[in-house]
């Protein structure tokens, strides 16, 4: 194959793969740590874009320093506000959070159709992000390198980053390990567990907010984008392993990478169905994921 | 609601009330309400599957429309030869340029062959899906995420590949299914339709019924409660988990292949991870333990969508949505689950409660909740 198309798809790859790290981040870590099942969790991308979106509006062409605070604290909110109502009642039933949070996601879909309309909306990014690296000369003459795309892999680079110094070095971190490991013990231990559900659950919530303002920078955004993103990134969790970061990042580039590979190769519905097949074979040598979770416990789900 | 006799007799006999109902419905039914019912039940004939599969065994599958589909696709291949010419190809195919005849469009023109693989075909992927996450013990929500990202990759499949199956607008333009007119509008096709879904949909219930008291059905029931237990009694969970999904997918094709017959099309839109997911929501409602439950949900769930979003098209999803989460905060076992517990004094309630702690060795707080 064209190396310059290889390596543009494989790009690509990596820019989605960045957006579907920072949407599977928040879900690793509810599911790790609450065996909350957030089918919602799409939503909080959706609604950070449409944040940006306003953000846009409002600020006019610089308005990146905006839409991040917003976009950020005000899925954060929702997320709490979200934990506090309705998944707080379901803990230890995993399968009808997924039930009850894939309500509340029609719910959100709807409100967002009657107020921001079933077309997407465009975001335009700042004028420092247009533009593109090109390559001259080698083997890779011509191939280019969007800044927005450039822009979004740093994005999720230094959030990954931090999220990963947030977990191994800070007091919030240990306490989110702790109950990782071991609920009670932790609890028994001075541990505020349901405090940290609800600190948890908000960051995470943040986090698909600050996806979406990538995605706005990528794409318009459009009702249904955070069901087209899902599926995928709760793929990325169980091919990652439940609760790992670490795993999740580096199932969101198999994954981004594979769907890009495949694409370029076949046609993006054949992707979708090779990735998925891929998956499973996968799940057949590792069940529980990349970097699945130790514990002795014989019912881990 | 003195003893469990008594209440044993009134359930009798409001099952016979219903019955005979429905059996009669096409003498008092409009046109229009018969042919949404006969819809509805074919559906129905999903959800016995769901209360099998999710009620009784815990497994929680998210991808029922890909075994619906199944079903559906492979009757829908059947009416298409059946409506095309000899030696022509279905009108999409010409449309997209395909030249000859897929290879595994070709024994479908048998019709005793399509009517075979209604049933064998969906049983069957869901028999190979099943082997390959329960013999590696992938558990609880993982198979739900694996069966909803299965279905998503079929649909997106179907919709890419127009010139094999006529992509997102489905098949359809069917003229006749074993010699009768489906396009003729008399009430005799239509009632027709009607008393053999329901007489399919009595079989099933009592086929569910009778399977569900057998050893086997107790197994389910054991595996959904301690899984390990039945392990370490010398049981292979895999294999009873195995045949449960192939049944509940058998039940799916089905209910896709009478629903095709009934709509007159399939297109990947009716069989996605919305309707998928819809299905269980409905089941949830009624009470997935339970086979009038499942059924009896499921009914009354697609009738009010019916009537809801042609009523106020906007309210919906936020009334399905409220639904969902209302369903599962307040009425985890369904509708069905609420009249147990008024007839018997809990019992059961804690048993089917402990399917969830299954996913979870956090016993202690779930038994307050359930």
């Amino acid at each position: 194959m064209d190396p310059v198309f290889l390596s543009g798809q494989l790009f690509t790859g990596l820019s989605v793969a960045s957006l579907l790290l920072l949407t599977a981040l928040g879900l690793a870590l509810s599911f790790g740590l609450m065996r909350v099942i957030n089918m919602a969790h799409g939503e909080f991308l959706m609604i950070g874009g449409y944040l940006t979106f306003i953000a846009a509006k409002v600020a006019g062409p610089g308005f990146l320093w905006l839409a991040f605070p917003l976009a950020f604290v005000g899925t954060a909110l929702l997320g709490a506000l979200l934990e506090a109502a309705v998944i707080r009642r379901l803990y230890g039933r995993p399968l009808d959070t997924l039930l009850a949070t894939w309500g509340i996601s029609l719910i959100l879909q709807q409100a967002a159709r009657q107020i921001f309309g079933s077309t997407g909306v465009p975001v335009t990014a700042p004028d420092w992000l247009n533009g593109a690296v090109t390559v001259h000369g080698g083997a890779l003459d011509g191939l280019t390198f969007p800044y927005v795309r450039l822009f979004v892999i740093v994005l999720a680079a230094l959030v990954l980053g931090g999220m990963w110094l947030l977990l191994s070095r800070s007091r919030f971190g240990m306490h989110v390990r702790a109950v990782n490991q071991n609920r009670e013990m932790a609890a028994a231990l001075g541990v505020n567990t349901r405090q940290l559900d609800l600190l948890v659950f908000s960051l995470g919530a943040g986090i698909a907010g600050i996806a979406g303002v990538g995605l706005a920078l990528l794409s318009p955004v459009n009702p249904a984008v955070g069901s087209a993103y899902i599926v995928n990134a709760f793929l990325v969790v169980v091919v990652g392993g439940v609760g790992s970061v670490l795993g999740a990042g580096a199932a969101a580039l198999l994954l981004g990478f594979t769907t890009a590979l495949a694409e370029g190769l076949t046609s993006s519905s054949l992707a979708q169905a090779i990735m998925l097949i891929l998956v499973v074979a996968f799940l057949q040598w590792k069940p529980r994921g990349l970097i699945p979770t130790r514990s002795r416990a014989l019912e881990d789900a | 609601m003195t003893g469990g006799a008594m209440n044993r007799a009134t359930q009798t006999a409001l099952l016979l009330v219903a019955a005979a109902a429905l059996i009669a419905a096409p003498f008092y039914l409009g046109a229009y309400s018969l042919t949404l019912l006969g819809r509805v039940l074919a559906l129905s004939i999903a959800a016995l599957g769901i209360c099998v599969v999710w009620g009784r065994t815990g497994i929680l599958s998210l991808g029922q429309g890909l075994f619906f589909g199944l079903g559906g696709y492979a009757l829908a291949m059947h009416l298409k030869l059946a409506a095309t010419a000899k030696g022509e190809l279905p009108d999409f195919m010409v449309y997209n340029g395909v030249e000859s005849l897929p290879w595994f469009w070709k024994p479908f023109a048998s019709a005793p062959f399509a009517l075979a693989m209604v049933l064998i075909l969906p049983a069957l992927a869901a028999g190979l899906v099943a082997w390959l996450m329960f013999r590696r013990r992938i558990t609880g929500v993982y198979v739900s995420i694996i069966t909803q990202a299965l279905v998503l990759a079929f649909v997106t499949w179907l919709n890419g590949s127009q010139g094999l199956t006529s992509g997102t607008n489905g098949i359809t333009d069917f003229q006749t299914f074993l010699g009768i007119d489906l396009r003729s509008s008399g009430t005799g096709l239509t009632h027709g339709l009607y008393w053999v879904t329901l007489l399919i949909l009595g079989v099933c219930m009592a086929g569910t019924s009778w399977l569900l008291r057998t050893h086997f059905g107790s197994l389910l029931t054991a595996i959904q409660g301690n899984e390990n237990r039945v392990r370490f009694l010398g049981y292979n969970p895999a294999a009873y988990k195995i045949a449960a999904f192939a049944f509940g997918g058998l039940l799916s094709g089905l209910s896709g292949a009478l629903y095709t017959l009934h709509l007159g099309t399939i297109s990947p839109a009716m069989i996605g991870v919305t309707f998928s997911i819809e299905l269980v929501v409905w089941v949830a409602l009624g009470g997935r333990a339970s086979i009038v439950g499942a059924v009896g949900g499921m009914v009354a769930g697609q009738l009010a969508k019916d009537r809801i979003s042609s009523a106020v098209p906007d309210a919906w999803l936020y009334i399905m949505g409220a639904l969902f989460v209302l369903v599962v905060l307040v009425l985890p076992q369904g509708v069905a689950g609420l009249l147990n517990r008024r007839g018997s004094a809990g019992g059961s309630e804690v048993e089917a409660g402990a399917g969830h702690a299954a996913d979870l060795p956090r016993t202690s707080k779930t038994g307050e909740q359930a």
